[in-house]
């Protein structure tokens, strides 16, 4: 998988309420929820985010509440992936069973600057910055993240379990 | 191994496991609500499943926007009822039977001690006041898990917080948890067991364990844990509708981190906007003045959170600047505070008196703050917009330190009341 796009840049411990406030979780209509993408923490990103930009945030992106529609905002504003130092738990397994690339990188958040055009190379772990010519390491994605991935998100895979535990009729 | 490792290997049918491995384990309660319930609920229907794993042991709480406070959020509840009559479930709880999800559950004796509980909301780490592994997870992870019974884990490594000495007057387990948080930061224990041992915590009654667990997820923990013992058994006997085990950790076991608390040193404390690790002694924060004072919430809403509130608020009048809303967490508590009086003591002080919801406590509704509004609460996040406009407030603390500052007008102890 490889992925390019420009950056977007956020701080340290960007939490589920600034991702996609409580008040619009009276739906989960990806499209509505896009429209309020990190709304509070900048009001104007989702009338600026463009579909394939990319997102850069320091530690602990996504702490907070369990909500999926966190990431499914995220996804459904047409960024491609996230990039951060690290990631709060639940978005993290949040993200992979849905299906939003997502990169844990020591020094890429501190470099990439707002505006930055990035290249991403999931399978050798590597994050170019075009902008800057620089190259950072991404943390390897465990096997069975990988796994999840190439099958579609976790319900393609349970779904496949599903099959594979039901005699054949 | 610890408390949390045995009671993963024994859900995943190993003998032995360690932390960073990656396992399938069975779940004895799934649980969501009316936020997280609806995408589960979509989810769960492309995979084509005939039924959920087990009628009894999927839990469906609308409780965040219930009663239903508009339109949309009457639609969602209703996916959860339509969801629960179609596939029969076994529990699911209309208003008037609902509660917070975190309070209901163990009450009801829904979880006990050596369960594997997962939920489709971050504050399912609460049970693991039990003995319990409990843990929050996605809305797809529960749709999934409503097909197979499993889920899965990475398994987490385990840090150990040490309480020990006596606690000073009116401080309890909101002020141990926050103190902790305030040391550790919000992501200090992040993908990491948290388990709370100790002399204190020895003598500390389910309520505050109950507490302490349901914030492991502000410190970023994947799970809150306490060993169950002689207090443990005291409060499931005659409660618990399944069968229970208690588990403990090997002497042996291994540990990322060791952090020891001398609890004759915890002040009662206050978390400061806008992070729950911004902790400050309450009585350093006498000059900020508060609109509005909520006194709730699965980490504070139970019968003894109100009991504490009351103590101090009894015979004394809300601030005139003040309005103070008061929410049970369950329809059980509600009666009992009834009964005992608590009610009366409220609504007399000039304090709302609220039927179970989450409400404010995630800005839902029934006590939203307007842009510049500063409120103190006994809930759990003081995240920006929490509790409405992104330019209003939230400090947390415990209940009785919330009385204190809705007769106050501004945050105050209990002594100045
Ligand atoms: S009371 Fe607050 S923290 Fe607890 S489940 Fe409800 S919204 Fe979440």
């Amino acid at each position: 998988m490889k992925l390019k796009g420009r950056a977007w840049k956020f701080g340290d411990n960007v939490d589920t309420d600034a991702i996609i406030p409580a008040r619009y979780l009276n739906t989960s209509d990806p499209k509505e929820l896009a429209r309020h993408v990190m709304e509070d923490a900048d009001k104007d990103f989702p009338s600026k985010v463009k579909a394939g930009d990319l997102l850069a945030a320091g530690a602990n992106f996504g702490c907070g509440s369990s909500r999926e529609h966190a990431p499914i905002a995220i996804k459904a504003a047409g960024l491609q992936a996230v990039v951060a130092k690290s990631f709060a738990r639940i978005f993290y397994r949040n993200a992979f069973n849905i299906g939003l690339p997502i990169f844990e990188s020591d020094d890429a958040p501190d470099k990439i600057k707002e505006g930055d055009e990035l290249e991403i190379d999931a399978d050798k772990g590597v994050i170019r910055n075009v902008t800057k010519n620089e190259e950072y390491a991404a943390k390897p994605i465990p096997p069975f993240m990988q796994e999840l991935i190439s099958a579609g998100g976790l319900i393609e895979w349970t779904k496949k379990r599903l099959k594979a535990s039901q005699p054949p009729t | 191994m610890t408390i949390t490792e045995k009671i993963l290997a024994a859900h995943s049918g190993k003998k032995e496991l360690s932390p960073g491995e990656l396992i399938n384990a069975k779940a004895d309660l799934i649980l969501a609500n009316d936020i997280t319930a609806p995408l589960a609920i979509t989810e769960f229907k492309k995979l084509g499943a005939k039924g959920v794993f087990d009628k009894d042991r999927v839990a469906l709480i609308p409780d965040h926007f219930a009663p239903q406070k508009d339109i949309k959020a009457a639609e969602q509840c209703k996916m959860l009822r339509d969801f629960s009559r179609e596939y029969d479930l076994g529990l699911y709880f209309e208003v008037g039977r609902m509660g917070v999800e975190h309070a209901l559950l163990p009450e009801q004796g829904l979880v006990v001690p050596g369960d594997l509980i997962i939920g489709a909301d971050s504050h399912t780490c609460t049970y693991g006041g039990l003995g319990a592994f409990a843990t929050g997870v996605g809305s797809t992870d529960v749709a999934s898990a409503m097909a197979t019974g499993e889920c899965w884990f990475k398994v987490p490594e385990s840090m150990k917080l040490i309480y020990y000495g006596k606690l000073n007057k009116w401080v309890g387990g909101k002020d141990l948890i926050l103190h902790a948080i305030g040391d550790i930061g919000v992501d200090g224990a992040l993908y990491r067991a948290m388990e709370f041992t100790g002399e204190t915590i020895g003598s500390l009654p389910m309520y505050a364990r109950l507490t302490m667990c349901n914030m492991a997820i502000e410190a970023g923990g994947k799970n809150g844990i306490i060993a169950p013992d002689g207090i443990t058994e005291q409060y499931v006997k005659g409660r618990a509708r399944r069968q229970y085990k208690f588990y403990s950790s090997d002497k042996d076991s291994k540990y990322v981190e060791v952090k020891e608390y001398d609890c004759s040193k915890i002040p009662l404390t206050v978390s400061c906007p806008h992070l729950p690790s911004n902790t400050k002694p309450a009585a350093e924060l006498s000059s900020i003045t508060i609109d509005q004072v909520v006194v709730g919430s699965c980490t504070n809403g139970r019968i003894e959170d109100l009991r504490e509130a009351a103590e101090v608020i009894k015979g004394k009048k809300v601030h005139p600047n003040v309005r103070m809303i008061v929410i049970p967490a369950t329809q059980q508590i509600y009666l009992q505070a009834v009964k005992e009086g608590l009610a009366e003591i409220f609504v007399n002080a000039e304090a709302v008196f609220s039927t179970p919801t989450c409400g404010p406590c995630l800005g839902g509704h029934m006590g939203i703050l307007a842009k510049g509004e500063r409120a103190l609460a006994t809930t759990n996040r003081n995240f920006v917009g929490r509790m409405g406009h992104p330019e209003s407030e939230v400090y947390l603390s415990n209940p009785a330190v919330a009385a204190a500052a809705a007769v106050m007008g501004r945050i105050a102890v209990p002594e100045e009341v």
